[in-house]
């Protein structure tokens, strides 16, 4: 428990620093954009309400989709702008969270930079214009600050609102107080995902605070407090901020990807600890959904990371057919060579694949031992899934090729998935097959007579601009066919059991120790 | 007196349908004290506010101190007008000082004069000196209205535009303001436009009157010559009611007569 604390606190400075650099940014850039734009929609009923209402939809957008759906278009900006200019940029991390949260952060400083310009007193602007105030004098000497308040109050709301949904930046590949909740949530370390929250919550709460201070400042026309409250913001910004100053001036670093799961982490882990053995600098994108990652590798936003060739067979080649494991293999490494340029270095040794998994006393009971059975069955079953299955092209395969039809249909986090399944909310679920709890649970994977189901043998793949990096080849290169599944499974079941778990990173370094020398 | 302060040509001013002035023509002479007296919708506040452009004419020509209104940036002709309203306006974030420095400001004058000018005009329209760093909030309406005259005083205009300015306050202020206010005007050689709804008030305060109904000048001239000269019923009605109302008072006070 303390160690886990220990760990968290360890990681607090490079993730609060984020947290505070991107939201502080996103609220900066919201100001800047929603003072002028209020200006004008004061001044102008007829621009009033389309600003009012594009800002108010931008709100109903979860805040979530907003951050995933400028991934994509930032990516297609930069392959425009590298086409015309030969300069292209990063669409993931900071980039898409920045300007994501601007977004939603312009709502509420709008609605009221706008309202509290409008409540000005009508007989009080006449006086400015009577007095001979240019309509610019007017705004700046009057306007603006009898609007003050109001403007404040909504800054607050804003900030408020962006430290939250900064925790949501994540998952396309920005490092945030976000990574404990997420990281947590997958391994079950209800430490972290509390510790995210606290932290999370204790920044909005100073930075609500501080602004208050110079809400109540500019209220009361009390300039000591405004300042105090300007000055305590810009201090606790410094020095959060800090950190990452220190970190940037270090020299550049391999960037290892991961997705949203025990195993990846520890692969990333594993990954990470032999380039930093090599005397190289490494920073982790965790947390990253499937085509995300396989994109940011292609565009050279990462440098590795494991994926699995079944994943890529038919989610990047689209392919439905299924060759057998060694043609895949094959196919897979000189398509993507040719494609994107990008290396498989090759297969870990294990495979992680669907498989249709149920408790042993159902599976018995129901006489269920392939998937075929189950489609017999299927009608008065209730399937569980991950997040991403019902949505893939082998779920449309397998559901295909076998007719299967259930009761019913639900997505969970890997970890609730399990419980559902424990718990009978679901009969059946979508697992991995080198997931530690299949065998600690002694459940029962179902066969696929039809092979409707592609191999999945994790890969390890570099980016096309570091293929011919010696050093990374050269850490990650003994690792190809080192892993077998039983060592996979149980470096994936210390992370993800209920009792002494281990961290990821502490997985990984036990990880190391099964692999040949 | 001297020559024309004021020079209407034929203004018109329509509020969608609705006329507000149909073709004013008024001249005010350097020095004169004028009330535009008339009912509510009847254009007197139109009128006045064409003087300092707050309101643009659809058509007709104003001209002020000698020069077009239209051709002059209205801020620019606006810092050699004195304002004063009924709601005064003054700002709530601002000290009463920094409410009366405001043209001068605008203006450019240095630190010294400004702050010399505030004592100068604090005492002018008889309000203490203590007053100068407190917020407006803090004062009596009557002396609002006070900073208010002084705030239109302050870049020493030659000409002062008032629209109803001592409207909202109770009698016994309305009146010793009105009377301030006009020996004001007196001492520094002021112009002055006065619109008001109340014909006793214009009577007391101003040279001449000009009476408005329905955006027409129907009645213009010396307070003792209206009576005699007016052939209109309605302005007569207007004439005659704080004439009857002061004979009535005058009765009452002595003890005669009945209501």
């Amino acid at each position: 428990m303390n160690e886990r604390l220990a760990a968290a606190f360890h990681l607090l400075p490079e993730y609060l620093g984020w947290h505070v650099l991107l939201s502080f940014a996103a609220l900066g850039l919201g100001v800047v954009i929603s003072l002028p734009l209020a200006v004008a929609a004061s001044r102008s009923a007829r621009l009033r309400w389309p600003v009012l209402a594009a800002a108010g939809l931008i709100q109903t957008i979860p805040s979530l989709a907003l951050l995933a759906l400028f991934y994509p278009l930032l990516l297609a900006l930069s392959t425009l702008s590298k086409a015309a200019f030969g300069l292209g940029f990063s669409a993931l991390g900071f980039l898409p969270s920045l300007l994501a949260l601007t977004l939603y952060s312009m709502l509420p400083i709008l609605r009221n930079a706008a309202a509290g310009i409008l409540g000005v007193d009508a007989a009080i602007r006449e006086a400015a214009d009577g007095v001979g105030m240019t309509s610019r004098q007017k705004l700046f000497q009057v306007e603006l600050p009898l609007a003050a308040p109001v403007i404040m109050a909504g800054v607050r709301t804003a900030a408020v609102w962006t430290i939250g949904a900064a925790t949501l930046s994540t998952p396309v590949g920005q490092t945030s107080l976000g990574n404990y909740i997420f990281a947590g949530l997958q391994t079950e370390n209800w430490v972290y995902v509390l510790f995210g929250c606290a932290a999370s919550a204790g920044l909005a709460l100073v930075a609500d605070q501080l602004l208050g201070l110079v809400e109540s400042g500019a209220r009361r026309r009390s300039l000591p407090r405004v300042l105090a409250g300007a000055l305590g913001l810009a201090a606790a910004v410094a020095v959060a901020v800090a950190p990452l100053g220190l970190a940037v001036a270090r020299p550049a670093a391999y960037v290892v990807g991961a997705k949203n799961f025990s195993e990846q982490y520890i692969l990333a882990a594993l990954m990470g600890d032999r380039l930093e053995a090599a005397g190289a600098r490494v920073s982790r994108k965790e947390d990253l959904g499937s085509a995300v990652a396989y994109r940011a590798l292609a565009a050279g936003e990462l440098d590795a990371y494991v994926d699995y060739s079944g994943t890529l067979w038919t989610n990047v080649l689209n392919r439905k057919d299924n060759p057998g494991r060694a043609e895949v293999l094959k196919q897979l490494t000189a398509e993507l060579k040719r494609r994107d340029g990008v290396l498989v270095l090759g297969s870990l040794g294990f495979e992680n694949a669907y498989a249709f998994v149920m408790r042993p006393d159902r599976a018995a009971a129901l006489r269920i031992a392939t998937i075929a059975d189950l489609a017999r069955e299927a009608s008065k079953l209730k399937l569980g899934s991950d997040l991403e299955f019902l949505s893939r092209p082998e779920w449309k395969a397998v559901q295909g090729a076998y007719d299967l039809n259930f009761k019913s249909q639900r997505s969970y986090q890997p970890t609730f998935m399990y419980r559902a399944l424990a718990g009978g909310d679901a009969d059946v679920i979508s697992a991995f097959s080198s997931d530690g709890r299949i065998a600690a649970d002694k459940l029962v994977v179902l066969s696929d007579p039809k092979a409707a189901i592609p191999p999945y043998d994790a890969v390890v793949l570099i980016s096309p601009k570091r293929v011919g990096d010696k050093r990374l080849l050269g850490a990650l290169q003994p690792l190809i066919g080192a892993i077998p599944v039983e060592a996979m499974r149980a470096a994936n079941l210390s992370v993800d059991r209920d009792q002494q778990k281990a961290s990821p990173a502490e997985a990984a370094k036990s990880l190391e120790t099964t692999l040949p020398r | 007196m001297g020559g024309a302060a004021i020079e209407l040509n034929q203004v018109e001013k329509k509020y969608g349908a609705l006329a507000a002035l149909g073709g004013v023509s008024l001249s005010v002479t350097t020095g004169e004290f004028t009330a535009l007296v008339g009912g509510s919708g009847s254009g007197k506040t139109t009128l006045l506010k064409t003087i300092n452009r707050l309101v643009v004419p659809d058509a007709g020509t104003v001209h002020v101190l000698g020069q077009d209104v239209a051709a002059a940036e209205p801020y620019r002709l606006r810092r050699q007008i004195g304002y004063v309203f009924q709601e005064i306006g003054l700002f709530p974030h601002l000290t009463v000082a920094e409410n009366i420095a405001v043209t001068p400001k605008l203006l450019g004058w240095d630190a010294k004069r400004i702050s010399a000018r505030v004592a100068n005009l604090l005492g002018l329209v008889d309000l203490p000196l203590e007053v100068a760093g407190r917020p407006p909030a803090a004062l009596s309406g009557g002396q609002r209205q006070r900073v208010g005259v002084a705030r239109a005083l302050a870049a020493e205009p030659k000409l002062m535009l008032m629209d109803e300015p001592f409207g909202a306050l109770d009698p016994l202020t309305r009146d010793a303001l009105g009377t301030d206010y006009r020996a004001l005007h007196e001492r520094l050689g002021l112009t002055t436009v006065m619109v008001t709804h109340d014909m006793a008030e214009a009577v007391l305060l101003a040279d001449r009157v000009v009476v408005l109904r329905d955006g027409a000048i129907v009645a213009d001239g010396k307070p003792a010559e209206l009576l005699a000269s007016a052939t209109d019923e309605g302005v007569r009605a207007l004439l005659e009611a704080p004439k009857r109302q002061a004979e009535r008072l005058r009765t009452r006070l002595a003890g005669e007569g009945a209501p």
